[in-house]
């Protein structure tokens, strides 16, 4: 089968769907690659280095659309474009299926077989033809680049002999693809990054990029593993209390970079007019969002502007086609892929298997029928996060309810052990006679003090303790002293060195601990 | 002769010693409780030597003042890093002496018992009022002597249990102290013989234990059918093998239980003793001791979650199967690089060991942590409860090198803050931060609560060599990726780094 590639229509549009290294590897699955003239050349690709490929040169559009059985190419077809299918060709493009419902009525009455690039599922097996995650990864350091390219200071901090200068900051906004590759460029120029998002959960990736966490204290945080890794609207609550943590940051920050957007919605605004006036002179703030209205109140969707305080805010929607050399390679690199996958044989047949998670997922029409939205992929997308445990908001009544509960437990246990106790001491008492239960007593209370009063010491006075308990405990000298005064020798000798040793006991004991105690000391 | 004078002495003394042990929970108090526990005994050996104890009083003040000469000289000797040692020989003296007292008691029935013959009353006296006759007797008899002279045959017999128990526990706590002490100090200093620190049993193990201890229960049937004083020698000769065989078993790092073992040993060494001389402030004393040491070996035992009974038996549990081989491998690092990555944090963790008192590096550590802390970084010590061989150790260490207490927190209060934290220096701890207690079900110290080092950024570990701790268990902290080993004696290690940190 023939696979080719027309020129971009849509204006100022640089890359291109096929490069001469793609077109190889096309060529080893079995298809003929045809290319319109001049196609490649906005991106750096010549028609003769695609000749030189093997890759056929159309005259025009209009001859390529006829003669190829699949189309390839970057942006949405223009209606032209889909009135040039005929039944049973299949396109391959970005197509945005849920804001382009026209086109896509138009390319099913033709009988076309579209595959939407933007729609291909999260899962693992499908990042090789991911386009978006590689076109966004061309924006996030495309806009690390814009605005270095606008901002007058270095990214990282110097101590030279003209004068030392502070590293910028650099905020990135949203750690998605895009955010997460702002996040690394902008470190790895220098500057100390800040990042914030509203899933908790990327904090690691945001941190093993070399960014800070902007950590919001926040109760009710979003999981975003169900929403296949893209963050979900947020709460009203939430929302300011994110304001006002970027208020807070916005005096401080040299370059923002925002990245915030959700499915099929329009951008979150998230940096505001205020928070753009409390920026330094020459601040830049780079809008990644601007082609759905934005992040920043003030972004105009493909220009740069410059505020009245000096803030230049770059709202280019076009950062990919900006990079054409580099993104038309992995855009291309995504289609072949893509390619492979509907190529099972290697024979330059397509088979468009509908029970592949991937492909039906990127179908949006399929034999004059309508298939989109797709159903949910048969494999999880990202493991969901195990469902924390989330202790229960207990009611009054039922905190109430515990306490009872546990005062009952705390009861019985004590209870028991009281009877128990009772029970041993009333044995000893019936077989002993009352002069060694009036010492008993003093020893079972005794042991009971005991406990009560241990259980509060310190935890770094144990070592004290000991040393006082010790010294204490050669009260055993006391025994000695009695038995010293009787007539025998035997008797005597003993108690003596009984004596002694007590004595060494007692001073050593609270000697040392008189020691110890004077060296904790407060800072 | 009554005296009262002394009984009321002896109440003070005892609320005196409560209020003492009671002061300990918390360092300002603590200072007060020192002396309340001096003034009761001041007070307690006073109204015994004027009262009950007149008897020879000038041998006895001789005697004291020579016990306080030798204690003072150990007292003050001491280095802060032995005092695990120390505690532990000084409980040998108390069982040593509380065996004597028993002999004595012994020794005092004999004669109690050869005077009524003597005077052909029978002995012990029957119920009832005294004759006249046994009534002029105990007038010649010692204070100790008439006491047993006036008790009926039960109470005989109840005091023979008691001095038998007696020099039982005191015997068990001396042997065993001195065992303690010889493993903790290493090179035995103070003993004409030199004690292995690893954990040795004699072929037979603890049936030889449990044999020696079934025998002492049948010297003590013996003895107290009235087979002469032989079985009492024998009885603390088993005790003897019993306290030395027992704690030869159990390795160093238990050693915090087993001293605090040892303490309520000798507490309740002088409550049985205190029962046969019927004096009530041994008793009360004795009960005191023997409680507080039974909790601090629960709270020991808890903090290695181990069972007592598994800690006394002697090493470590059988492990239930193949431990989890470690990979990777350690990663050294030199003093520079330890300062530079000092320098860049802000916060900082130290969790010192028993190796931090082995190489007396506490002085060092507390220069580190004055300059870091100058520098306005956050510096705090993260002490686990079984750090060191005693409890309590390494608060007393880092106490001595002048380290404020309120930067020094326990596992509970830290524990939470690994994650937070830049960097984290262990200096000679091992078993206490191996993350094996968590991973690996099957690591012998699996269960045991441990200070989760490794999820700070990054982790020196200051050590000797490459060898295992104490227990012997590989430590896989030691291999993760964010781990530096700073291989070195830890004191020369940490003066290495004071000169590159200002």
């Amino acid at each position: 089968m023939k696979i080719g590639v027309p020129k971009e229509t849509y204006e100022g549009e640089a890359r291109v769907a096929m490069t001469p290294d793609s077109a190889l590897q096309l060529q080893k699955l079995g298809y003929d690659c045809m290319i319109e003239t001049g196609a490649g050349e906005a991106a750096g690709f010549s028609n003769a280095m695609y000749k030189d490929a093997g890759v056929k040169i159309a005259k025009t559009g209009a001859a390529l659309w006829k003669a190829v059985d699949i189309v390839a190419k970057v942006r949405p077809p223009s209606e032209t474009e889909v009135k040039r299918l005929r039944e049973g060709q299949t396109l391959i493009s970005f197509f945005y299926p849920g804001a382009n419902e026209q086109l896509m009525e138009l390319a099913k009455d033709k009988g076309a077989n579209v595959i939407a690039m933007d729609m291909v599922p999260r899962i693992s097996r499908a990042q090789k033809m991911d386009a978006l995650s590689s076109m966004a990864n061309i924006a996030g350091y495309r806009a690390v680049i814009e605005a270095g390219n606008n901002f007058g200071r270095f990214f990282t901090g110097q101590v030279t002999a003209a004068g030392k200068v502070p590293p910028a900051k650099v905020l990135v906004v949203g750690a998605g693809v895009a955010g997460l590759a702002a996040i690394g460029t902008a470190t790895s120029l220098g500057a100390i990054t800040y990042a914030f998002d509203v899933r908790p959960e990327v904090s690691e990736q945001i941190e093993s990029m070399g960014a800070e966490f902007v950590f919001l204290e926040f109760e009710d945080t979003q999981d975003s593993a169900g929403s296949g890794g893209y963050a979900a609207p947020s709460s009203p609550e939430f929302r300011e209390k994110q304001l006002e943590k970027f208020r807070e940051l916005a005096p401080d920050m040299d370059i923002v970079i925002t990245t915030a957007l959700i499915p099929n919605r329009d951008a979150p605004i998230l940096w505001t007019k205020d928070m753009v006036e409390a920026m330094k002179p020459g601040s830049v703030i780079v809008d990644l969002a601007a082609e759905k209205g934005g992040n920043c109140e003030l972004t105009v969707a493909d220009e740069k502007i410059v505020t009245d305080n000096g803030v230049t805010i770059v709202g280019y929607t076009d950062f990919p086609s900006r990079m054409a050399a580099q993104s038309s390679t992995l855009y291309s690199t995504n289609i072949r892929h893509m390619m492979t996958d509907l190529t099972p044989e290697k024979d330059g047949q397509v088979v468009h298997n509908m029970e592949d998670d991937v492909i039906r997922g990127a179908t949006v029409t399929f034999e004059k029928e309508i298939t989109f939205p797709p159903p949910p992929p048969k494999v999880q997308a990202i493991a969901a996060a195990p469902k924390k445990e989330t202790p229960k908001e207990l009611t009054a009544e039922e905190k109430r309810a515990q306490e009872i509960a546990a005062f009952q437990q705390q009861t019985k246990n004590q209870v028991t052990l009281l009877a128990i106790g009772a029970a041993l001491v009333l044995g000893v008492g019936l077989i002993a006679p009352a002069s060694f239960m009036q010492h008993f007593i003093v020893f079972v209370l005794s042991v009971f003090i005991g406990f009560q009063v241990i259980w509060t010491v310190a935890h770094s006075l144990h070592t004290p303790l000991m040393a006082v308990t010790n010294a204490i405990s050669s009260i055993i000298i006391l025994g000695a002293l009695m038995q010293i005064g009787s007539s025998s020798v035997l008797i005597t000798i003993l108690a003596a060195l009984g004596i002694f040793m007590a004595a060494v006991n007692i001073f050593g004991g609270f000697l040392v601990t008189r020691r110890m105690l004077a060296m904790f000391q407060k800072s | 002769m009554d005296f009262g004078f002394t009984i009321a002495a002896y109440a003070v003394a005892g609320v005196l010693f409560i209020l003492s042990l009671g002061g300990l929970s918390g360092q300002e108090s603590a200072k007060r409780a020192v002396w309340y526990g001096i003034a009761g005994m001041a007070i307690a050996v006073l109204a015994t030597l004027v009262g009950p104890g007149s008897g020879l009083w000038l041998l006895s003040i001789v005697l004291i003042g020579a016990g306080a000469a030798v204690g003072y000289q150990l007292a003050t000797r001491v280095q802060m890093t032995q005092m695990p040692e120390l505690v532990a020989i000084m409980h040998s003296l108390v069982g040593l002496a509380a065996v004597f007292v028993g002999f004595n008691a012994h020794i005092e029935i004999g004669r109690v018992a050869a005077e009524f013959a003597a005077a052909d009353l029978p002995f012990p006296q029957p119920e009832g009022p005294l004759s006249d006759a046994a009534y002029t007797l105990l007038g010649t008899l010692s204070n100790f002597g008439e006491l047993i002279g006036k008790k009926t045959g039960v109470e005989v017999g109840i005091l023979r249990v008691e001095l038998a128990l007696g020099i039982w526990i005191g015997a068990v706590t001396f042997t065993g102290s001195v065992v303690a002490y010889g493993k903790l100090s290493g090179d035995s200093s103070l003993l004409p013989f030199k004690i292995d620190t690893g954990a040795k049993q004699l072929p037979g193990g603890h049936l030889l234990n449990a044999a020696a201890a079934a025998l002492s229960v049948i010297l003590l049937i013996m003895y107290l059918s009235g087979s002469g004083g032989w079985t009492l020698v024998l009885l603390a000769l088993l005790a003897f093998f019993i306290g030395y065989h027992l704690i030869m078993g159990i390795g160093g790092a238990d050693m915090p239980v087993v001293v605090s073992m040892l303490n309520s040993y000798s507490g309740w060494a002088a409550a049985a003793i205190g029962f046969s001389l019927g004096n009530d402030l041994l008793i009360v004393v004795g009960a005191l001791v023997g409680s507080s040491g039974a909790i601090l070996s629960y709270i020991m035992c808890k903090a290695m979650n181990r069972s007592f009974v598994s800690v006394i038996l002697g090493g470590f549990g059988g492990a239930s199967g193949e431990q989890m081989a470690v990979e990777g491998e350690q990663v050294a690092i030199d003093a520079d690089g330890v300062a530079n990555a000092l320098t860049e944090a802000d916060s900082i963790i130290i969790v010192p060991g028993y190796g931090m008192a082995v190489a007396q590096a506490q002085q060092s550590v507390s220069e580190l942590t004055k300059r870091l802390r100058g520098q306005g970084k956050d510096v705090r010590f993260a002490i686990h409860p079984v750090a060191g061989r005693l409890p309590g150790h390494m608060n007393v260490l880092l106490a001595e090198a002048k380290v404020p207490y309120d930067i020094v927190l326990e596992m509970d209060e830290i524990n939470e803050d690994f994650p937070d934290t830049d960097v984290v220096i262990v200096i000679g701890s091992n078993d206490i931060v191996n993350p094996a207690a968590q991973d690996d079900p099957n690591s012998p110290i699996a269960g045991m609560p441990v200070l989760e080092v490794w999820k700070a950024k990054q982790v020196f570990v200051s050590k000797r060599g490459q060898g295992t701790g104490y227990s012997g268990i590989e430590n896989p902290l030691f291999f993760k990726d964010n781990t530096r080993m700073f291989y070195g004696d830890a004191k020369a290690s940490l003066d290495q780094l004071l000169t590159k940190i200002s």
